[in-house]
């Protein structure tokens, strides 16, 4: 693998790895305030217990993403942060209005609801606008004028490509979220919270994969040249569609270990982080060599090798004092019947 | 020209507002660990109460400390893509260190605050110690950055190509240690001093009971004792400081202290307001051959003036002003905590008098103010630079318009939560005081968060 490749599919793994944890983080916000008026199942409760540890977490990813792509990519730095200007303030005006009434909202108790909406509602629409990079990484709606690289803000919101993206970027967070907290419930031993976030799972989850079939379908007349390179990877999509086959059976199967619910939602999720997995890589392998199509390439965003050296030490020594971290982070709160399951 | 006033407004209205939240996300978590600790050593249960409450407090600061930082984190490629490919290249290295810094913190700050009653008391300060470590590491690691801005190394700009790259070289610049110290040790004293004013406050009230009176008590001596100890040392780092500069951006000192001729024995001025017409210092206090010697440590030392350097050049002379508001704050807080500890040990008094309390609460406001002055300072000391002799700020920003609009959006953003963190933090207080947690018994062995 040349250094070019180690370091986008670094990029692109946290990417993904982002992409799984803030699905499940916005839409458990998404589903607390939902069910926040009519909390009989706990359905809320068990959203919040899940979100409130892990929500500062998540958000180290995605100012991960922004570090790892600068310093692995520098020469995208320009064009980016240049086009990126308007959609970028805006998610992060919407990103630090959610994060800190996710907070507030656990502290004044009594103005909980109001702040749950607002940190609920902000929730749901930035994954659409973080989503909207990719569309934009595309090409179209980039001119350079007079070399100076604009986005064609008009352009970009009257695209069927951008909003298929859209529409699949909400519904595979309700679909994420949903199953994840199905998982989540159960492990808690709360059939009737259980029993609901399956039912959204059923419900979102089919709707997220026509969607899939919207984005393709657009792409094809928006982006012809990505959805032709896709195509040479139809056996990861084909893969990708059996995953998703497979959840459905998981959800459909008896359980072993509580008999009287039915679906086997762990399962389910690893299938479909599969499904996801194999889908964005064949994305992302087609997206390659261009990191902005046509004008950015990685080998011609590529940092300096010597900088490339020292950071990529510098990830093998982070990742081995973090990992232990992970996994008590993970035991306290994923696994610990004290907490996923207080008296 | 206009966009690049507005983008160097917007991002330093970020950094403002960020650095309010971040300095005290650094600053109390060392508090909540020696509260801890010294609840473990003298098993007093106000100190319990103490480490849960300033950990409350943390907590929701942290909900805007984050998002913030995020903002600022992605602000900096935003508005300044032509900073940001130099970054890239060449001083990527403290970012991507700091990114797991933070997820220490950010790992361990959960574990501190949701899984208290779970774990020993053992790790629960193991896990105090963990997030005071991750944001204190992540100051140094993006004062690092800063650092390079003023000290560039590591590499040389040749017909616009960086060549000569060594990312360690950039890395062990030659102001990191110096100017990461002075930041460090400038949060630990300001979170120290608003818990202090937070005591003093409660302790001029009113009609209160003596054991909730004992606690505000035990609050403020030990958050006095560590201000008044990180003082002293941001004092005698801040005089290093100085000393850097002297070497490394001569025009930024002469431009602090508003000297203009090169010369030994140089004066420090005090106050006043530098008038470039005249070339002098209005209305300030004069003391002669100070200035050589805070320089060099020798009263010959020659200090560079103003006019040694092309004017355009020159940084903006109002940063005198900020200089010397920080340095006067610096050593204010030194005095007064040099008073409460002469209180303390010689009037052997167990309280303050009211007019010393008063003093107290102003010294939280006070550092705060010293932190601002001071970064402002040395951004805008460091003008018309963005990377000292290497890169121009105007060579930086973004080639985007609009920016009005957007620093519109940001600034009533920033309103906005400095008004929600303010209210939640009221009422949170308002319904949970003291009174009531002081009165649970003690023998629940773990403290619930
Ligand atoms: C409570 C806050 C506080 C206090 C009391 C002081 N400082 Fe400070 N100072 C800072 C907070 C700060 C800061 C906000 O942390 C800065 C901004 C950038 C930096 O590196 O640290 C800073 C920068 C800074 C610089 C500029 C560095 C540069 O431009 O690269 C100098 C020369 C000093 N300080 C010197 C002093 C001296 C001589 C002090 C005497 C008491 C002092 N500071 C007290
Ligand atoms: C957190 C406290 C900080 C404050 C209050 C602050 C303040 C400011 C201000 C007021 C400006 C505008 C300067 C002017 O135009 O006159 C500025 C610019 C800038 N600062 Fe800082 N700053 C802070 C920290 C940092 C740090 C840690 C870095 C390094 C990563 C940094 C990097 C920059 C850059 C790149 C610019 C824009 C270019 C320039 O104007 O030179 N700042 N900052
Ligand atoms: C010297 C001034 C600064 C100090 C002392 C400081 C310190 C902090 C602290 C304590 C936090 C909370 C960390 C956490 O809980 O995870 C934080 C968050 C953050 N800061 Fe700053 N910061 C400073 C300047 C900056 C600058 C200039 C940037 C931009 C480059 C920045 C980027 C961030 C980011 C991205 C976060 C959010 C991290 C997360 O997602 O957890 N900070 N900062």
């Amino acid at each position: 693998m040349t250094n070019e490749l180690i370091a986008i599919t670094v990029l692109w793994g946290f990417i993904f790895i982002y992409a799984v944890m803030a699905t499940m983080d916005f839409g458990a916000g998404f589903w607390s305030m939902i069910y926040i008026h009519r909390d009989k199942a706990n359905a809320t409760k068990i959203a919040n217990r899940y979100l409130s540890p892990t929500w500062e977490v998540t958000n180290v990813f995605i100012v991960a993403i922004v570090v790892a792509l600068f310093s692995f990519f520098p020469g995208a730095a320009f064009l980016l942060g240049t086009v990126l200007l308007v959609p970028g303030s805006i998610i992060l005006i919407l990103l630090a209005v959610r994060s800190a009434f996710l907070v507030f909202a656990h502290v004044a108790k009594e103005y909980e609801k109001a702040l749950t909406y607002i940190s609920g509602i902000t929730g749901i629409i930035i994954p659409a606008l973080l989503i909207s990079v990719l569309p934009i990484t595309h090409g179209e709606f980039i001119d350079i004028r007079k070399g100076v690289p604009t986005l064609d803000l008009e352009r970009f919101f009257t695209s069927p490509h951008a909003y298929s993206f859209m529409g699949f970027a909400i519904l595979s967070t309700l679909f994420l979220s949903s199953l994840l907290l199905a998982d989540y419930s159960l492990e808690a031993g709360d059939g009737e919270a259980y029993r609901l976030y399956r039912r959204n799972a059923w419900i979102t989850g089919p709707l997220s994969l026509l969607m899939t079939g919207g984005m393709m379908l657009t792409m094809r007349y928006e982006a012809k040249w990505l959805y032709d390179k896709m195509m040479e990877y139809w056996p990861w999509l084909i893969g990708s569609v059996a995953m998703f086959a497979a959840a459905g059976i998981a959800l459909s199967l008896p359980s072993s270990r509580h008999p009287h619910v039915r679906g086997r939602p762990r399962l389910a999720v690893i299938a479909i982080v599969i499904q996801y997995f194999l889908a964005s890589y064949a994305y992302g392998k087609a997206h390659l060599p261009y990191m902005v199509y046509p004008d950015v390439t990685i080998e011609s965003a590529f940092t300096h090798p010597d900088t490339f050296r020292a950071l990529f030490a510098s990830y093998i020594v982070g990742f081995l004092i973090l990992f232990p971290g992970f996994v008590y982070f993970w035991r306290l709160f994923m696994h610990d019947k004290r907490y996923v399951r207080p008296k | 020209m206009d966009d690049v006033i507005i983008a160097r407004s917007l991002f330093g209205t970020t950094m403002a507002f960020h650095i309010i939240f971040a300095t005290l996300g650094v600053g109390i978590p060392i508090m909540i660990l020696l509260a801890e600790l010294l609840y473990q050593k003298t098993k007093d249960y106000d100190y319990a109460v103490m480490a849960k409450r300033w950990t409350k407090g943390l907590a929701v600061l942290l909900g805007v400390a984050i998002p913030s930082g995020t903002i600022a984190g992605v602000q900096l490629s935003l508005l300044w893509p032509g900073f940001m490919e130099v970054i890239g290249k060449v001083m990527s290295l403290p970012f991507q260190i700091e990114i797991y810094a933070f997820f220490i913190e950010a790992l361990f700050m959960s574990i501190y605050v949701y899984a208290a009653d779970r774990i020993s008391p053992l790790m629960r300060i193991v896990s105090v110690f963990f997030v005071a470590l991750g944001a204190s590491a992540s100051a140094i690691l993006i004062t690092n950055v800063h650092a390079f801005e003023g000290t560039p190394a590591g590499f040389r700009i040749e017909n616009g190509e960086i060549v000569d790259v060594d990312p360690w070289a950039a890395f062990f610049n030659p102001s990191f240690f110096v100017t990461a110290g002075h930041v460090v040790l400038s949060a630990y004293m300001t979170g120290a001093f608003v818990l202090a004013s937070i005591a003093a406050c409660q302790l001029l009230r009113a009609a209160q009971n003596e054991q909730v009176r004992r606690f505000h008590q035990k609050a403020l001596k030990l958050s006095l004792t560590v201000g008044g100890v990180f003082s002293l040392l941001t004092a005698i780092n801040g005089h290093e400081s100085a000393q850097l500069l002297h070497q490394y951006q001569p025009e930024k000192l002469a431009a602090a202290e508003g000297l203009f001729e090169t010369q030994s024995h140089a004066p420090l001025a005090i106050g006043g307001f530098t008038d470039a017409k005249t070339q002098s210092v209005k209305w300030a206090i004069e003391i002669p051959w100070a200035l050589s010697f805070l320089a060099g440590n020798r009263f010959d030392t020659v200090v560079k003036g103003l006019n040694d350097f092309p004017k355009e050049w020159w940084p903006p002379l109002f940063v005198h002003t900020l200089f010397n508001a920080m340095v006067g704050i610096g050593v204010l807080l030194l005095f007064l905590s040099a008073a409460a500890l002469i209180w303390q040990k010689w009037r052997k008094r167990p309280a303050f008098p009211r007019w010393l309390l008063y003093s107290f609460v102003a010294a939280g406001p006070l550092a705060v103010i010293g932190i601002e002055c001071g970064w402002i300072f040395a951004c805008t000391g460091r003008q018309p630079w963005v990377i000292y002799r290497m890169m121009k700020t105007e060579e930086a920003v973004t080639q985007t318009g609009n920016l009005a609009v957007l620093f519109a959006l940001f600034v009533s953003i920033y309103i906005l939560l400095s008004i929600a963190v303010v209210l939640v933090l009221r009422y949170y207080f308002r319904r949970h005081p003291v009174a009531d947690e002081l009165r649970k018994p003690p023998n629940e062995g773990t403290l619930p968060v």
